[in-house]
């Protein structure tokens, strides 16, 4: 029983690796822009898509894979934000999210239309390869490589955060956009930069999954994208720390949920246990309370 | 959302019973009764006419589709428009309702009875998904901005979830066999009902106190608006014309699976609202309808024009991020006694150009 359970947590750490890599994003434009950004989740699948592209037709191996699709991912992310979103900086916030969903659907679809609706399949890049652990459990490379890639990418990501300049001014927009220009802060560069970064770690998450589920198709990332999206907001939306945190117990909440119950009650349970940490946790985990001002 | 859009909804200087009673009067009998006899016509022909003209059938099912979608986009902007709140999980109090009335027809109403009890299993449907409603309402009352959108999404999951479990209604295969009994006449009731109630009740005193809760819900409080209660009903309101709306839809269809119900319903329905504009009635007539039929319309393009049709969102967003119509709304779809207020508040300013601005003219 508890080599089970400990099992199950060990899946649990693949699952919300990706959860929290996705999050992220979310979470980072929320800060900057106070934007819930819809497309968020396709992006994800255009990240996984380009990692078909380079691993099953250039046959690239895995790093290079990566790399590839983060770049284009954050190319791709910082046209959107430039195209679609900047032109609505000071339009009603709900415009510029439902300009969100409509380009979410517009890559849905886009990458629908031109790739095709069969599921692709990533090939295998990393060897497969069981290390038993003491206790009847263990893991397999590709969860050792999800986790250890995610975590590293997290660790970059905080350390950039919180001790370069680039970020503290990251920071300082989601405290006060408005008068961040007097201070001589070059807001929309910090902006694209988010949005590229953002949607790098998006890519990652997209890689990462076509490790461990390696069949991808052009609406997988309208589900996974919420969950991320769910994750950040348990965490506390805005939170760089939270999202993480959030990714984790979402995916843990499932995972168990899963080992317990038929696993048609998995998406029941989690979101009813949202609900009720909201109710009783209206901002999250880690979210900021924001005094109110009349 | 500015203030600015107080001043576009709703008549708040303080005017004088009498001078309004005397601008009602001012409209002659006729011309207020004019939309009434309008609509009963236009229902006459729905109901007795258009089910025997040569149709193409198809065109009907897309006229009824363009009903049902008004019923919902309508019943959303209250919530999203009206309230200023983030609703993003409409699709799942249609579900409750097509799912409620199509039971209800099923299991409890006898086959031969079936057309003349189909209101019955509307309002059912409609009921039902009103006190589902309380499961958004209630953390409302705490909870708001994007984290009630979320509670909102999560009640969407839920719902689909909890219908994929149980056996009874078919799980994820679906409910099939329910009667073919929506037909253009019902659904044009439904709509004249659902925009009829809802216009009274934005320009109602719960009405006013909605859109306070939008433009600053701690004000609000402040001025003595029971934000619980107004809340209470804009919610279970929205809800129960969403319910009809699904019970209209699962009797047209004739066939409802768990899927027809998930987040991109909801993610359609939320496009129709901002589309047409929020806070407008007159907004989520034409945003339902441009949508649906443009879709249609679009049918030839096959793949491309789920390609196409969010594209135009986005470039419509950019050029009028208010939506077509928002904030601005029909004289059909203002009260009676509203526009009198407002020519009462007109008079006045004219008359006294320093007692200050007579906002509400503007609407």
């Amino acid at each position: 029983m508890i080599s089970y359970l400990l099992q199950q947590a060990i899946n649990a750490l693949q699952l919300g690796s990706v959860y929290a890599l996705i999050a992220l994003g979310y979470s980072m434009v929320y800060g900057v822009l106070r934007l819930i950004n819809f497309a968020h989740g396709d992006i994800f699948m255009v990240g996984a898509f380009l990692g078909f592209f380079a691993a099953a037709i250039m046959r690239w191996p895995f790093v290079p894979t990566l790399l590839f699709s983060m770049l284009a991912t954050a190319a791709l992310g910082v046209t959107i934000e430039r195209v679609a979103y900047r032109p609505l900086r000071d339009a009603p916030r709900v415009s510029a999210v439902i300009t969100a969903l409509g380009v979410g659907l517009f890559l849905e679809h886009f990458v629908l239309a031109t790739v095709g609706a069969q599921p692709r399949q990533i090939p295998r890049m990393i060897p497969a390869r069981f290390y038993p652990l003491p206790g009847d459990i263990g893991f397999s490379s590709n969860q050792a490589v999800i986790f250890g890639v995610a975590v590293l990418l997290m660790l970059i990501l905080d350390l950039f955060v919180n001790r370069t300049l680039t970020g503290m001014a990251m920071r300082a927009i989601s405290w006060d956009i408005r008068h961040l220009p007097l201070m001589g802060v070059p807001v929309n560069r910090i902006v694209s930069l988010t949005f590229a970064i953002g949607s790098a770690l998006a890519a990652a998450g997209g890689i990462l999954v076509g490790l461990a589920y390696p069949i991808i198709d052009p609406y997988m990332g309208i589900l996974v994208g919420w969950k991320a999206f769910v994750a950040a907001v348990v965490g506390g939306i805005g939170s760089i720390r939270g999202a993480m945190a959030g990714g984790y117990v979402l995916a843990a909440t499932e995972v168990f949920v899963a080992a317990f119950l038929p696993s048609t009650y998995r998406d029941f349970v989690a979101f009813s246990l949202l609900l009720t940490l909201l109710v009783f946790r209206p901002t999250g985990m880690f979210g900021r309370v924001w005094a109110q001002k009349v | 959302m500015g203030t600015e859009g107080l001043n576009r909804t709703a008549a708040t200087a303080p005017a004088d019973a009498a001078v309004v009673a005397g601008a009602m009067d001012e409209e002659r009998p006729v011309r207020r009764l004019l939309p009434w006899l309008g609509t009963a016509a236009l229902l006459l022909f729905f109901a007795a006419l258009l089910p025997r003209l040569p149709l193409n059938p198809y065109h009907v099912q897309v006229l009824m589709y363009v009903g049902i979608n008004i019923i919902l986009t309508a019943s959303l902007n209250l919530v999203n428009g009206y309230m200023g709140e983030f609703s993003v999980g409409h699709a799942g109090f249609m579900a409750v309702g097509a799912y409620a009335s199509a039971t209800v027809m099923l299991w409890l109403f006898p086959k031969a009875l079936w057309p003349v009890l189909f209101p019955v299993a509307l309002l059912i449907g409609g009921v039902a998904s009103a006190v589902v409603g309380l499961v958004v309402a209630v953390p409302s009352f705490r909870t708001r901005g994007d984290y009630l959108a979320i509670v909102t999404l999560a009640l969407n999951m839920i719902v689909k979830s909890a219908i994929e479990n149980i056996e009874a209604v078919g799980g994820p295969r679906g409910l099939p066999g329910i009667g073919r009994l929506t037909t253009p006449g019902w659904v044009f009731f439904w709509v004249v009902v659902t925009l009829v109630a809802l216009r009274h009740f934005v320009h109602s005193r719960f009405g006013r106190g909605v859109a306070t809760i939008r433009e600053d819900e701690l004000a609000a409080e402040l001025v003595g608006i029971d934000t619980r209660q107004v809340k209470l009903q804009a919610f279970l309101l929205s809800a129960f014309f969403a319910g009809v709306a699904g019970g209209l839809y699962a009797h047209l269809i004739q066939f409802i699976n768990p899927r027809s119900f998930d987040i991109l319903k909801s993610t359609e329905i939320l496009v129709m609202v901002y589309l047409g504009g929020v806070a407008s009635l007159a907004g989520s007539v034409v945003g339902a309808t441009v949508y649906t039929v443009l879709l249609e319309a679009l049918r030839f393009l096959g793949l491309w024009r789920w390609v196409l049709a969010p594209l135009l969102l986005v470039l419509l967003m950019i050029g009028r991020p208010r939506g077509l119509l928002g904030f601005r709304e029909a004289a059909l779809f203002v009260p009676a006694w509203e526009r009198a207020i407002r020519r009462a508040a007109a008079g006045a300013g004219a008359r006294a150009p320093t007692a200050g601005a007579a906002p509400g003219t503007r609407g």
